[in-house]
C-alpha cells in the first residue's frame, strides 16, 4: 500500500511540475504579436521599428512587436488553434474570415473597420524571368506554351498562389470568347507546366531563384522586386502581364486576444499607423503599392500601370472564390487529377 | 525486488501522459466525420497516391540501405583500411544531424545547379524536386539502421563455421550464402524494417527536396500538414490515424523479428 | 541507434581475394561519402561562404541566440525527464515480472515509428484552442500550444524511447542477483539502486542520454507544428534555420545549420569515445 501512495504522490508532483512550465506565457507588459504571411518579413521589420519609435515619442511607452511569418493559411490555422496574435496581417481576406468564423476571435464585419477594406497596401501579380527573357515571355498566354516551366506555389496552402491562380483565370475570362470553360482549360494547361508546388510563396521564389528551376515565376510584385534586389538584377528581370489582379492583403485587430492582453489601444494604434504617411513610404520602399494617394503619386514611377481587376469584380468575393476553386473537390482539385 | 509500485506506476503514468492520451486524441478525432467520412478521407485518390509514394519511396530507400548497409557493416567488421574509424563514426550522422539541416544540405547538393545535381543533369537525371529526391533523403535518414543492426551480430559470428565450410570445399560465396547470411538474416531484416519505419514518417528532410506535387511527389506527412492548414482537423487526424495503425503494425513486425533473432542466437 | 562493440582484427584462412576486398571497401567508402560526407561538407562550405565574420555575426545575432537558448531549455527539460522515465521503466521491466510486459515495451517503442508530424498534431488535437482539453486549460489560463511547454511536450514525445531502449535490454541481461545480494545485506531499495544498479548501467545511460539529446536538439517536424514560429520567442534552432532560409539569408541559415552540424559531430565523437572505452557494457544492450 505504501508504494501505491508514494506513487500517487510522485504522480502528483510530476503533474504539478508539468503544469508549472506550462505557465510560460507569451505576452509581457507591452508586447504585441503580429502574425503575418511569408513575403512581409522585411516590410514589418521596418514598420515595427518606425512604430515603436513613434509610439514612444507620443506615449513614452516601449512597444516590442514580435513577428511570426509563414504561409497565410498555416498562420490563420495557428491563430485559430490558440496562437495569441494581437493583430493579423495576412495575404487574403478569406483567411481572416476563417479566424472570425471558426475561432470567433473577431467580429464578422472586421473588414469594414479600417479604410480600403482594411488593406493599407496593395500589390499585384507579375512574372519573374531569367535575364534577357530567353523564352520571350510577355503575357499569361506565353505561360501555357509547351515546354515552359512555370513556378508557383500550391493554392491549397499559399495565399499568394491563390492570387496567382485567380489572376490567370481572370486573364483567360477577359480574352475574346472567354468563359468559365475556356478559363478552366487555360488554367489546367498552365498547371501542367508547373514542375514544383511549394507550400508557400517564399518556397517558390527560392526554388526559382536559388535552385535555378523553371523558366518563369508567378509572384507577388513586391516579392519579385525583393528577389531582384536581394539576389541579383544581373540574373533576373520582371515582366508585367497585360492584365493582373489587384491583391489586397488585409490587416485586422484580433479583438479577443488583444482584450485578453489589454493591448487593444496599442494594437489599434499600430494598425492605424500603417495608413500614415511615414508608414506608407516604408510600404512603397518595400515594393508594396501604397494606398495613400499622395505617396502613391510620389512613387508612381516605381509601380508600372497594369490593368488590374479585383476579386469582387470577377469572382464575387473571396468566400465565393474559395468555395468554387480551392475547397476539397473544387476546380483546382479537378484540374489536378492523377495521371494528367 | 522493491520499487515496483513506484517505477511501474511512474512508467505507466508518464507513458500515458506523453504518448497514449495524445495518440488517443488522434484516434478519436476522425470519427466526427462519421464512418463513411473517415473511409472517404483515407481513400481519397490524393491520399492513396501519397501513401503509395511514402511507402514506395521508403521501401526503395530501405532496400538500398539493405544492400549497401550490409556492405558497410561487413567492411567495418572484417577489414582494416585507412579512415575506418571516421567512416564508423560518420554512420550515425543522420541520427544526430537535424532533419531540416539534412534537407537543405541535400537540396543544395542535388538541385540542378548543385554539386551533384549539375553533374547528373547532362545525363537527364533530375533528383531534387522529383520522387528520386525523396528516395535520396529517405536513404540518408535510414542509413544507420542496417549497419548498426548487422554490425554486432557479424562481430559475434564465430568464424569456425566459415573455416569448416572452407575445409569442406565451399567457395567464399557459398560460405557467405550458407553460413554467414542465415546467421545475420534476422538482424539484417530488423535493420531494414527500422529504416523503413523511420523513413515512412519522415518530414523535415523530405519537404525541402521533394517537389511537393500532388499525386507525384507529395508525401503523406506533408498531406497531413496541408489538411491541417485547410482547417480540416478531422481529415488530418484520419490520415494520421491510418499512418499510426501502419506504424504500429511495423513495430510489431520488428519486435517479432527481434524475438526470432533472440531465439536463434540462444 | 545500435552501438558497434570493439572488434578484433585477425586474419583467418577464410578471406576474400584482395580484389573483392578493395571493391567492397571502395563501395562502402563511396556510399558513405556520397550520402553522409558531402552533405556535411556542403553545410560548412555554405555556412562559411561569406567568410568567418559573417558566420560569427549570424550566430551571435539576437534571434539566433534566442533560438540557441530555447533549444537548450527544451532539451534541458525533455532529456532529464525522459532519462528519469527510462530508468524507472527499465527498473520496472527488467527487474520484475508482470503480465503485459511485451505490450508495454512495444508501446514505449511506438513514438519511434510515429511520423514527427503526427507527434505535433496530437498535441494540437489535445491542447489546441479547439482541442479536447484546450477550452478547459484556456479557462484556467494555461497555454501549452505555441509556448515552450508545447515544444517540450512534442520533443519529449519524439525522443521518448531512446533512454529506455538502451537500458531495458542491458538491465535484463544483468539480472537481479547483485541487487538481491545488496538487499539481503540490509540495503534499502534506493541504496541498492544508487550503489549497485546505477554504477552498472551508467555508461549505457550516458549513451542513451546522448542520443536522446541529439534528437531533442535537432527535432524539426514535430516542433514545427506546435511552435507558432514567433521570432526570438518560440523558434528553436532547426526552425530558425528554416526561417533564415526563407529570408534569402542563405549564408546565415547555413551558419546556424553548421552550428547544429557541429553539435551533431560532438555527439558522434562522444559516442565513439564511449563505445571505445565502455563498449562491452553498452554492447550488451545490442545483442539480439
Amino acid at each position: 500500500m505504501t508504494t501505491r501512495s508514494r506513487f500517487a504522490g510522485y504522480a502528483l508532483a510530476t503533474a504539478a511540475f508539468l503544469f508549472l512550465f506550462a505557465q510560460v506565457v507569451l505576452a509581457k507588459d507591452i508586447a504585441l504579436l503580429n502574425v503575418s504571411y511569408d513575403p512581409t518579413r522585411e516590410l514589418y521589420d521596418a514598420i515595427n521599428k518606425a512604430f515603436a519609435a513613434d509610439y514612444k515619442a507620443k506615449t513614452h511607452d516601449t512597444v516590442t512587436i514580435s513577428q511570426s511569418h509563414g504561409g497565410s493559411g498555416k498562420q490563420a490555422r495557428s491563430v485559430i488553434d490558440g496562437l495569441e496574435a494581437d493583430v493579423v496581417t495576412l495575404a487574403l481576406a478569406y483567411d481572416i474570415d476563417e479566424i472570425s468564423a471558426r475561432g470567433g476571435l473577431l467580429p464578422a464585419n472586421w473588414q469594414s473597420r479600417l479604410p480600403n477594406n482594411s488593406s493599407p497596401y496593395t500589390s499585384t501579380i507579375v512574372f519573374l524571368v531569367r535575364k534577357g527573357n530567353p523564352w520571350q515571355i510577355k503575357d499569361w498566354n506565353d505561360l501555357i506554351k509547351p515546354g515552359i516551366q512555370v513556378i508557383t506555389p500550391n493554392p491549397k496552402t499559399s495565399g499568394g498562389a491563390r492570387w496567382n491562380y485567380l489572376a490567370a483565370w481572370a486573364y483567360a475570362l477577359r480574352q475574346p470568347g472567354g468563359n468559365d470553360e475556356t478559363a478552366k482549360a487555360f488554367v489546367t494547361r498552365l498547371y501542367k507546366n508547373v514542375p514544383v508546388l511549394d507550400s508557400g510563396a517564399r518556397g517558390s521564389t527560392t526554388t526559382f531563384v536559388q535552385r535555378g528551376l523553371g523558366d518563369v515565376l508567378i509572384a507577388w510584385e513586391n516579392e519579385a522586386y525583393l528577389a531582384l534586389k536581394e539576389l541579383g538584377p544581373d540574373k533576373l528581370q520582371i515582366v508585367n502581364p497585360s492584365l493582373s489582379i489587384l491583391a489586397e492583403p488585409p490587416v485586422a485587430l484580433v479583438d479577443k486576444n488583444a482584450d485578453k492582453h489589454g493591448t487593444r489601444a496599442v494594437a489599434e494604434a499600430y494598425l492605424k499607423f500603417l495608413y500614415t504617411r511615414p508608414a506608407q513610404e516604408i510600404i512603397a520602399l518595400n515594393f508594396y503599392r501604397p494606398t495613400d494617394p499622395a505617396v502613391a503619386a510620389q512613387y508612381s514611377a516605381k509601380f508600372p500601370k497594369i490593368s488590374l481587376v479585383t476579386v469582387d469584380q470577377v469572382f464575387g468575393g473571396w468566400q465565393k472564390a474559395q468555395k468554387t476553386h480551392f475547397t476539397d473537390g473544387g476546380v483546382f482539385d479537378q484540374i489536378y487529377q492523377p495521371g494528367k | 525486488m522493491p520499487g515496483f509500485g513506484l517505477t511501474f506506476g511512474f512508467t505507466v503514468f508518464y507513458l500515458s501522459a506523453i504518448v497514449l492520451i495524445p495518440l488517443a486524441a488522434l484516434l478519436i478525432r476522425p470519427w466526427e466525420l462519421g464512418v463513411a467520412g473517415v473511409i472517404d478521407a483515407v481513400s481519397a485518390p490524393r491520399v492513396v497516391a501519397s501513401l503509395k509514394l511514402s511507402f514506395g519511396a521508403a521501401a526503395i530507400a530501405s532496400a538500398i540501405n539493405g544492400v549497401f548497409g550490409l556492405i558497410v557493416a561487413w567492411v567495418l567488421v572484417r577489414y582494416r583500411f585507412p579512415g575506418k574509424r571516421i567512416v564508423d563514426a560518420l554512420v550515425d550522422l543522420p541520427f544526430a544531424l537535424p532533419t531540416a539541416v539534412a534537407g537543405i544540405a541535400l537540396t543544395t547538393l542535388y538541385a540542378p545547379n548543385g554539386w551533384i545535381g549539375s553533374a547528373l543533369a547532362p545525363f537527364g537525371i533530375h533528383v531534387a524536386f522529383t520522387p528520386l529526391g525523396i528516395v535520396v533523403a529517405l536513404t540518408f535518414i535510414g542509413l544507420p539502421f542496417v549497419v548498426r543492426s548487422v554490425q554486432p551480430v557479424l562481430d559475434d559470428l564465430d568464424r569456425e563455421y566459415e573455416e569448416a565450410a572452407a575445409t569442406l570445399g565451399a567457395t567464399r560465396g557459398q560460405a557467405f550464402r550458407r553460413v554467414v547470411f542465415p546467421t545475420i538474416l534476422p538482424a539484417w531484416l530488423t535493420g531494414i524494417a527500422l529504416a523503413f519505419a523511420r523513413a515512412v514518417g519522415e518530414y523535415g528532410s523530405v519537404i525541402f527536396i521533394a517537389g511537393n506535387m500532388p499525386f507525384i511527389s507529395e508525401i503523406t506527412p506533408l498531406l497531413i500538414v496541408i489538411k491541417l492548414e485547410q482547417f480540416d482537423y478531422a481529415g488530418a487526424a484520419a490520415v494520421g490515424a491510418a499512418m499510426l495503425a501502419i506504424s504500429f503494425a511495423m513495430l510489431l513486425a520488428i519486435n517479432t523479428l527481434q524475438a526470432w533473432a533472440r531465439a536463434r542466437s540462444t | 541507434m545500435t552501438a558497434s562493440p570493439p572488434r578484433k582484427e585477425f586474419h583467418p584462412p577464410t578471406r576474400e581475394s584482395f580484389a573483392t576486398r578493395v571493391v567492397l571497401v571502395s563501395v562502402a567508402v563511396l556510399y558513405i561519402s556520397l550520402f553522409l560526407f558531402t552533405p556535411l561538407i556542403a553545410v560548412f562550405t555554405e555556412g562559411f561562404r561569406n567568410g568567418v565574420d559573417a558566420f560569427l555575426n549570424a550566430i551571435v545575432e539576437k534571434d539566433a541566440l534566442a533560438a540557441v537558448k530555447l533549444t537548450f531549455i527544451v532539451a534541458g527539460i525533455a532529456v532529464p525527464l525522459n532519462s528519469l522515465f527510462g530508468l524507472a521503466a527499465a527498473w520496472a521491466i527488467a527487474k520484475h515480472d508482470f503480465k503485459g510486459k511485451s505490450l508495454l515495451i512495444t508501446l514505449i517503442d511506438l513514438p519511434f515509428s510515429v511520423s514527427p508530424v503526427i507527434s505535433g498534431l496530437v498535441y494540437v488535437l489535445l491542447f489546441g484552442a479547439h482541442g479536447f482539453l484546450g477550452p478547459t486549460l484556456d479557462a484556467l489560463g494555461i497555454k501549452i500550444i505555441f509556448t515552450t511547454a508545447g515544444l517540450v511536450l512534442a520533443t519529449m514525445f519524439v525522443t521518448f524511447p531512446f533512454v529506455a531502449r538502451e537500458l531495458i535490454p542491458l538491465m535484463q541481461e544483468q539480472g537481479v542477483s547483485e541487487e538481491e545480494a545488496a538487499i539481503s545485506l540490509g540495503a534499502s531499495g534506493w541504496q541498492t539502486f544508487w550503489n549497485v544498479t546505477l554504477p552498472n548501467v551508467r555508461w549505457a545511460l550516458l549513451y542513451g542520454v546522448l542520443l536522446c539529446n541529439a534528437r531533442a536538439m535537432g527535432e524539426f517536424g514535430a516542433v514545427s507544428v506546435v511552435s507558432g514560429h514567433i521570432r526570438g520567442l518560440t523558434n528553436t534552432m532547426p526552425l530558425h534555420v528554416e526561417i533564415l532560409y526563407n529570408e534569402y539569408n542563405f549564408a546565415a541559415a547555413f551558419a546556424v545549420a553548421s552550428l547544429l552540424a557541429l553539435l551533431a559531430l560532438v555527439t558522434l565523437v562522444l559516442k565513439s569515445a564511449l563505445e571505445w572505452h565502455y563498449g562491452e557494457e553498452i554492447a550488451a544492450s545490442h545483442r539480439h
